[in-house]
């Protein structure tokens, strides 16, 4: 498989501000690639990397094989959706979408038509005629969209394009998008904080931290086996379980990190369960979320909608199968 | 654990109206807004309609008397005397003159300006930022009069301009030029460039400020947006930032424009004795006493700052606004 974007020991530094990290990364052809992170964490600024806004302080990058240093912007064939749209005002929508084919000196006519295609494409048929101003923030977001595809990137950079939008909206784009990049084929690369947008959507996360990637891989292997108590904690929540305690029940001293949906809640004591005091319930619709005060811990798990919800102050055990419990490295 | 809180005795749910004049003014200005509203925007409404209109409407009405020719009166009946007067050839040259130094006056503010705004608004921060804002204001503050006679003497023969360009060994130069119709004359101080110099460095704040204010608007990411769809900086520059920064240029050259057709100072003393629009009034309404075309000639400005911001509006420069 061709590689779509490369980085080799790519940092980007602003003054004594490590912004990117001697960062490496294979991004494949094809692929639906999602960068995720807490803010400042360098996510965006490897995307900018990519775009060309921002040139390494040291370090190599490919695209498509390509030495991408000191290639400006405008000559990469990689287009991005930013993260408040960047629409242009004084622009109607249909000539924001043919922006990149104007520049290019395709004729009125021509670009009209893929313009037309790109909007149909984004289910905004017939909107052309409208200014940015007049539309919803999805409505917008489908724009840049379209704007970005028209030029028909090697590579499409989305830079939070979910962000603003409400949470019904926002789970209907991810399907599309997820759709839309299947069946077009091009290299999505997704920056985001948003950990389950990641998991959903992507086919390989790379989970950013202070300017470094702590782990890259499918979102199964990510969730399943978090690499440290960072990875554990930020993507999904996680029970984490110091060396010691964790020593008492497997034998290892190593930190482990275990899923709340995987921890079961029983009245009664038996061989192998912790026992613990209720502290929260909190409501969520399909599940309840119980905090328990456990071996001078807060565990968390879940109970799914039907089953019988301990009252706050109730003595409880959790059990688990020792099995579920994924051992860490000891880096944070 | 308590927590400790006022008793409800203590804290009723409506509170006591505030006592004296004004605490009843407060709550009568809040149940009307209106009330207020009239209050703030009476005085600024009657300088401006009555002493400001209602003077300019007066203006207007001279224009349309005439002077007796005999007396040296005003006669107060309407004619078109006074405006057949202004399209006499004299005073249509005067009128030409006036119009084309102000637009080459404009152009030139523009080209000037336009770099130095978009630095201050792109890439200035902190302590440049203030030190643009007191290099572009400093001038300002000093007096008019004593720039244009500073002018007079940076441009005079035996001026530093003139030293500058001997010790470039580029005097021909300067000479070439001065040689030149229309433009040229006997000095730079008594030439058309010099009064076309001073009207760019007197009014080039005025095109300054608004541009930058403009360009600071235009959101950075419209321009990296324009990159990425592949757009040179040349065409990010015309496509993108020249037409969000329009109405700044528009705002700007408003200024430079109408400054330039109405002033009478800089032309009399830097320039040829050839009058511009501003010394015609002056003359007329002065030493002539001829009250009537001297309004027709503060009329012209007006008609062609109403022409140039129509025009402005047509090409689209309030679109973005």
């Amino acid at each position: 498989m061709t590689s779509a974007v490369t980085f080799q020991k790519v940092s980007r530094h602003y003054g004594a501000v490590r912004a990117v990290d001697e960062i490496d990364l294979e991004i494949a052809e094809g692929e639906f690639f999602a960068m995720l992170g807490p803010s400042g964490s360098g996510k965006t600024t490897s995307l900018r990397l990519i775009a060309g806004f921002e040139q390494p302080t040291a370090g190599h990058i490919e695209i498509f094989g390509q030495t991408a240093e000191g290639i400006p912007p405008y000559r990469r064939n990689v287009n991005t959706v930013f993260q408040d749209y960047a629409l242009f005002p004084h622009l109607n929508v249909i000539d924001n979408v043919a922006y990149g084919l104007m520049v290019k000196g395709v004729s009125r006519p021509d670009r009209m038509k893929a313009a037309e295609e790109a909007l149909a494409l984004v289910q905004l048929p017939g909107y052309g005629g409208r200014r940015p101003g007049q539309l919803s923030g999805g409505q917008r977001q489908r724009v840049a969209l379209a704007r970005a595809l028209i030029n028909q990137p090697k590579v499409l950079l989305l830079d939070e394009p979910l962000g603003a939008l409400d949470l019904k909206l926002r789970e209907q784009m991810q399907e599309e998008l997820k759709t839309l990049q299947k069946s077009l084929g091009i290299t999505f690369v997704f920056v985001t904080h948003d950990q389950g947008e990641a998991l959903s959507m992507a086919d390989r996360v790379a989970v950013f931290n202070e300017g470094k990637i702590v782990q890259v891989g499918r979102p199964q292997d990510i969730y399943a086996r978090p690499r440290s108590r960072f990875v554990a904690d930020f993507v999904g929540s996680s029970n984490i379980l110091p060396p010691d305690l964790v020593h008492r029940l497997t034998g290892e001293h190593r930190w482990g990190s275990l899923r709340p949906e995987l921890v079961m809640l029983s009245a009664r004591a038996s061989e192998g369960t912790l026992p613990g005091r209720v502290v929260a319930t909190n409501y969520m619709g399909a599940a309840t979320r119980i905090a328990v005060d456990a071996e001078d811990l807060r565990l968390h798990t879940i109970a799914p909608a039907g089953m019988t919800v301990p009252s706050v102050g109730e003595t409880v055990f959790l059990a688990f199968d020792h099995g579920h419990l994924h051992l860490m490295d000891d880096e944070p | 654990m308590s927590v400790v809180v006022a008793t409800p005795a203590a804290t009723p749910i409506i509170l006591e109206g505030r006592e004296g004049f004004f605490g009843r003014l407060s709550d009568r200005f809040w149940r009307n807004p209106g009330l207020l509203l009239l209050l703030m925007l009476t005085p600024p409404l009657l300088w401006l309609g009555v002493v400001y209109v209602g003077s300019l409407f007066a203006l207007l009405l001279q224009s349309f008397f005439s002077i007796d020719e005999f007396s040296g009166l005003v006669r107060y009946e309407f004619t078109l005397k006074t405006y057949r007067e202004l399209l006499q050839p004299a005073n249509l040259d005067i009128i030409v003159r006036t119009v084309a130094m102000a637009a080459v006056v404009t152009l030139a503010s523009a080209v000037v300006a336009f770099p130095i705004a978009y630095y201050a608004a792109r890439y200035a921060r902190g302590a440049w930022k203030a030190l643009f804002y007191l290099g572009v204001m400093l001038p300002l503050w000093s007096s008019y009069l004593v720039k244009v006679y500073a002018w007079k003497l940076i441009l005079a023969k035996e001026g530093i301009l003139n030293w500058i360009f001997a010790k470039l060994h580029l005097t021909w130069l300067l000479e070439a030029w001065l040689s030149l119709p229309i433009v040229g004359g006997n000095s730079l101080s008594i030439s058309y460039t010099g009064t076309f110099i001073v009207f760019v460095y007197v009014w080039m704040p005025f095109m300054i400020l608004p541009l930058q204010a403009a360009l600071e608007r235009v959101p950075v990411n419209l321009v990296e947006a324009s990159t990425d769809l592949g757009a040179t900086p040349g065409q990010t520059f015309r496509k993108v930032i020249f037409p969000l920064a329009l109405p700044g240029l528009v705002a700007g050259s408003i200024f430079t424009f109408s400054l330039t057709l109405g002033d009478y100072i800089i032309p009399q003393i830097i320039g040829t004795s050839r009058l511009f629009i501003g010394q015609a009034v002056y003359a007329h309404q002065g030493t002539a006493g001829n009250i009537p075309l001297a309004a027709a000639f503060t009329v012209v400005p007006m008609v062609v700052m109403g022409l140039y911001l129509w025009m402005a509006k047509r090409m689209g420069a309030f679109d973005a606004l």
